[in-house]
């Protein structure tokens, strides 16, 4: 399961992933409030097309961390759910690890992992520990690597008093770290964290960001981050794609934007380039 | 396969835990076999019954209700698992589809699984004490042992028949977004034609004929008639090769149908 560590290969002759101008719009009923207007709508429907992406380019490498931001509505979750092969793009191509997601979705999905930070994977009504071995069967986890990959998360992400509680009685924090290692029991070589870090608190939110360098540094695992918090991209991601309107607005390094923005925090100069690009 | 297994294994004992439910439904269960064989037995004592009885006769008629209301889990269609509604219309399911498996293959072993945690909890209680209570309310044992056995044969393919039908009300919601319509447009035909209301064989001759036309009758009515010898053995064995041809047709259109909705499924939520 361990891959060649190799950092940095952006373009290069190793991309793992690979997008080439996908598109995606959503068809949204609109209607204004009140009465009158309910009724209309009964008869006759408007919708307005939103474009969620248009024409998204890029590739990442293997080993990479990458954080993907932008502001709410950008285009960040579709993103992810695309790359995940959950939702089938209007156009563009996407090779995944020699893949296409949402055409082989099952032998895809078996090499990555994704967790949604506003969704829950794990039962609710039963102890973490049943859901676990749920997973075990569904992705056909050879016991010894279950039994390996299961120790290393216990130990890395503090799980061992919690995998006996049932799901309903944990703490957000608690639950978020018992949902990463769940999406990772497999050994996936690919990470999506779609907003990992949300609602947590500074305790959970560093076990979290230090588990993720662990897991990349020493699996080599690729991870591709969105998140609103800029302290997670300053603590763990080396490059970032910035989205906004469904379009790529930077691609690179953040040092490199650093030199740009010299002296400001995080957080102003991801704004500043929000106005640069009028969102 | 061990996916699907481990999925309904988890589904099961998760339903087992509901005892106190179990124990509501076994008094309502009882409350309606009651009022139901007092209805029929009203029906059964009018001068008309009695000069041309019925194809279905009264101790006949009594099983039928007591195994419907035995195996409700089994046989009814408003019995729905919100858990897979709000995966739809809350937008987890995008966890589901990250998965290496199929979703139909997954929801139904779900689906399985749930009815028969909640049937294995209510119909010993109920038939153990049906068959104790007096007369005309009790409930007669099986024709004859192949009958015994063809019963269960039946019943369960009837199992995997009705599961297989109400995929397709869950199926429905990716675009109606809302159960209630479905549930009730499937669910009221469904449990009608299958004899829920009237037994089949008390239906007028026209609507019989729609209602054998249907598969909804495989799931109840013909295992619950199979049990008392109604149904003759040899044309109950030939039965159970309808109800298989049944199943492949469901679960073919449910597979392609699921298919469709995939492909063009919003994942609800950001």
């Amino acid at each position: 399961m361990i891959l060649p560590f190799r950092k940095f290969a952006i373009g290069g002759e190793y991309s793992l992933i690979q997008l080439e101008g996908i598109r995606k719009s959503f068809k949204v009923a609109k209607r204004s409030a009140g009465m009158r207007q309910a009724l209309k709508a009964l008869f006759a429907r408007e919708y307005t097309l939103v474009q969620a992406l248009e024409e998204i380019s890029f590739t990442i490498g293997a080993g990479e961390i990458v954080g993907y931001i932008g502001p709410n509505g950008a285009g960040k979750s579709t993103t992810i759910k695309i790359m995940s092969g959950i939702l089938l793009p209007d156009g563009g191509s996407c090779r995944i690890m020699g893949y296409t997601p949402w055409e082989q979705r099952v032998a895809y999905v078996r090499h990555i992992g994704v967790v949604f930070g506003q969704r829950s994977q794990l039962w609710w009504d039963v102890p973490v520990i049943d859901s676990f071995e749920l997973l075990k069967d569904i992705y056909k986890i050879p016991p010894s690597e279950y039994k390996a990959n299961l120790s290393l998360l216990t130990e890395t992400l503090d799980l061992s008093g919690l995998l006996q509680t049932p799901v309903r009685q944990l703490s957000l924090g608690q639950r978020m770290r018992c949902e990463i290692a769940a999406s990772l029991l497999h050994g996936p070589q690919i990470l999506f964290l779609d907003e990992p870090t949300i609602g947590l608190d500074a305790v959970s939110k560093l076990a979290v960001r230090q588990f993720i360098k662990t897991i990349n540094r020493e699996r080599g695992v690729t991870v591709i981050l969105t998140t609103h918090d800029m302290s997670d991209i300053e603590a763990l991601a080396e490059r970032i794609l910035l989205i906004g309107k469904g379009n790529l607005l930077y691609d690179g390094t953040l040092n490199a934007l650093r030199g740009r923005f010299a002296s400001q925090s995080m957080d102003e100069m991801i704004v500043q380039l929000y106005r640069e690009h009028e969102l | 396969m061990r996916a699907y297994v481990s999925a309904g294994k988890l589904k099961f004992l998760n339903g087992l835990q509901y005892r106190s439910a179990a124990a509501a439904g076994i008094a309502t269960q009882f409350f309606w076999g009651f009022i139901y064989i007092m209805i029929f037995v009203a029906f059964y004592s009018q001068p008309t019954a009695i000069q041309h009885p019925p194809s279905l006769s009264l101790p006949d008629l009594v099983a039928y209700i007591w195994l419907q209301q035995a195996f409700l889990a089994f046989i009814v269609l408003w019995f729905r698992d919100q858990e897979i509604f709000g995966l739809i219309t809350g937008g987890n399911i995008a966890y589901e589809l990250c998965r290496p498996c199929g979703i139909y293959e997954l929801w139904y072993a779900k689906l399985l699984a749930s009815r028969l945690a909640s049937a294995i909890l209510r119909c010993l209680p109920i038939l153990s004490i049906a068959f104790f209570l007096p007369e005309p309310y009790r409930m007669n044992p099986p024709a004859s042992a192949a009958s015994l056995a063809l019963f269960a044969a039946s019943l369960a393919l009837g199992l995997l028949v009705l599961v297989a039908v109400s995929m397709f009300i869950y199926i429905s919601v990716f675009w109606t977004m809302s159960p209630v319509g479905s549930t009730l447009l499937i669910g009221v035909v469904g449990e009608f034609m299958a004899g829920l209301i009237i037994p089949v064989p008390l239906m007028p001759d026209w609507l019989q004929r729609i209602a054998y036309a249907l598969p909804f009758r495989w799931t109840a009515d013909f295992p619950f008639r199979v049990y008392s010898g109604q149904i003759p053995l040899q044309e109950a064995s030939f039965g159970l090769a309808i109800q298989l041809a049944w199943l492949v047709v469901l679960i073919i259109a449910g597979k392609l149908l699921i298919k469709r909705a995939l492909r063009q499924v919003v994942v609800q939520g950001g």
